[in-house]
């Protein structure tokens, strides 16, 4: 497809759900998250790839969705914070952020999960500086930063080593 | 965000038509991490988006090849910094890559977007610089192959022909047993761009390598081979007026807002000794 398109249709895998939609190719994938499949949970803020508040895994690997073109995830899976729960229930790291008191106003916590959701898949049991490193890119303006780790390893000292 | 053509070019040479076609009108668009914030603020304001992730020979590959390491244009920051290869020959390389952004930002950015991207303070450049990188371009007079210090002219502009693109980087493998490092200032931990970035990286036989970036309109590098740098046990007195020469070309903007030219240019002393201490003691451990 060297053609030159202004809008593009794509097939992508949201939250285990096969989706076909037409993108305006200058649309990102956060655009079309919210506004054409209705999943609100990821957040629009800084719009520059800072603030992580629009984190979402791509292909198992998580990006800033503000920074990925809609067209650049045709054929991919995207799970979002609406992927995370388990059977309709909130997963152990969902209830670790509740009972760690993690949320405050809550709007950094989507990209949060979704990041912390990657790191713990790919360290069990990682330590605080590795949690620091891996949610480095998501920043809470409520400065939960001690309970949003607390909760992370409260999760992990949950799962079996 | 303004709107603009998407074009994804399944070959090379459709990738190279489309590039002489649009010329300056058309940006290539591989990991997004610099372009789509440009697209949004409109300080990029192309007629034509060239998606290169479809090409085959650009995807995400890191392959041994006569003597050289081969990175592919389509290879993101967190595949370099964990390649046991890249870590193994490269360390500092793999340092720079891991340091870049968030695990966000490196899941998506490529090493050749951010030597193509040119910005001074890519953390990326001083590590190849060190380690004698070429830019392989391909283009409508085929293929090209660029030391990578002739590469860098200022912020965003290189020496890329009209209608090249950089399909790889390639990393001549150290014949020498050597000792190198990464090390970079910044105003915060985490996530943050580099008010100094440098590589320092010292050889068996004598000869220290220094690069720097963050600190003028491109990275720079630096040779000593008079030994004296690399000497264990040379004093401070005797290395200070070496370093001041190899630091002569540091001119840091006063415009920017992420550290003052005289900050930069007392980080860059401080860095430069701490990592020439780092990669002699690396070359003695081996």
């Amino acid at each position: 497809m060297s053609e030159m398109l202004q809008t593009v249709p794509i097939e992508l895998t949201v939250n285990g759900r096969r989706r076909a939609l037409n993108v305006a190719v200058h649309h990102t994938l956060l655009d079309v998250l919210r506004d054409d499949l209705e999943l609100t949970g990821t957040k629009e803020c800084c719009l520059v790839g800072e603030c992580g508040a629009c984190t979402v895994s791509l292909d198992g690997r998580i990006v800033d969705s503000c920074l990925v073109l809609a067209v650049e995830a045709d054929r991919a899976q995207v799970t979002t914070v609406e992927g995370l729960a388990v059977d309709g229930h909130v997963s152990p790291l969902q209830q670790a952020f509740l009972d760690k008191g993690a949320v405050q106003c809550g709007f950094c916590i989507p990209g949060q999960l979704v990041a912390a959701h990657a790191l713990l898949a790919e360290r069990p049991h990682p330590t605080v500086p590795e949690i620091q490193e891996g949610l480095a890119g998501n920043l809470c303006r409520c400065a939960c930063y001690q309970q949003i780790i607390s909760a992370v390893l409260a999760t992990a000292e949950g799962t079996a080593r | 965000m303004h709107t603009f053509a998407y074009a994804r070019p399944a070959t090379l040479a459709e990738a190279v038509a489309l590039l002489e076609a649009h010329g300056p009108a058309a940006r290539l668009l591989a990991g997004g991490t610099d372009l789509v914030i440009r697209l949004r603020d409109g300080t990029a304001r192309p007629a034509v988006v060239i998606d290169v992730k479809q090409i085959a020979e650009l995807r995400p590959a890191i392959r041994e090849e006569n003597g050289r390491l081969v990175i592919s244009a389509g290879t993101v920051m967190t595949d370099v910094a964990s390649d046991d290869r890249v870590r193994r020959s490269f360390p500092a390389l793999a340092e720079a890559a891991a340091v870049v952004g968030s695990v966000q930002i490196r899941n998506r950015a490529t090493l050749v977007g951010n030597v193509c991207n040119a910005s001074p303070a890519a953390d990326t450049a001083p590590p190849l610089l060190v380690s004698g990188a070429t830019v392989v371009a391909e283009g409508p007079g085929g293929t090209r192959r660029i030391p990578v210090d002739g590469f860098f002219v200022r912020s965003g502009v290189t020496t890329l022909a009209r209608g090249e693109l950089v399909t790889a980087i390639e990393l001549p493998l150290p014949a020498r047993k050597l000792g190198a490092v990464h090390m970079r200032r910044t105003r915060r931990r985490g996530h943050d761009l580099a008010s100094v970035t440098l590589c320092c990286a010292v050889d068996e036989a004598g000869v220290t390598r220094l690069a720097y970036g963050s600190v003028g309109p491109r990275p720079i590098l630096m040779i000593d081979e008079s030994g004296v740098l690399a000497d264990p046990a040379g004093s401070d007195e005797a290395k200070a007026p070496i370093f001041e020469r190899m630091f002569a070309d540091a001119s840091p903007s006063p415009r920017s807002m992420r550290a003052s030219p005289e900050y930069r240019l007392a980080m860059l002393r401080v860095l430069g000794a701490r990592a020439l201490r780092t990669a002699i003691d690396r070359l003695a451990r081996g």
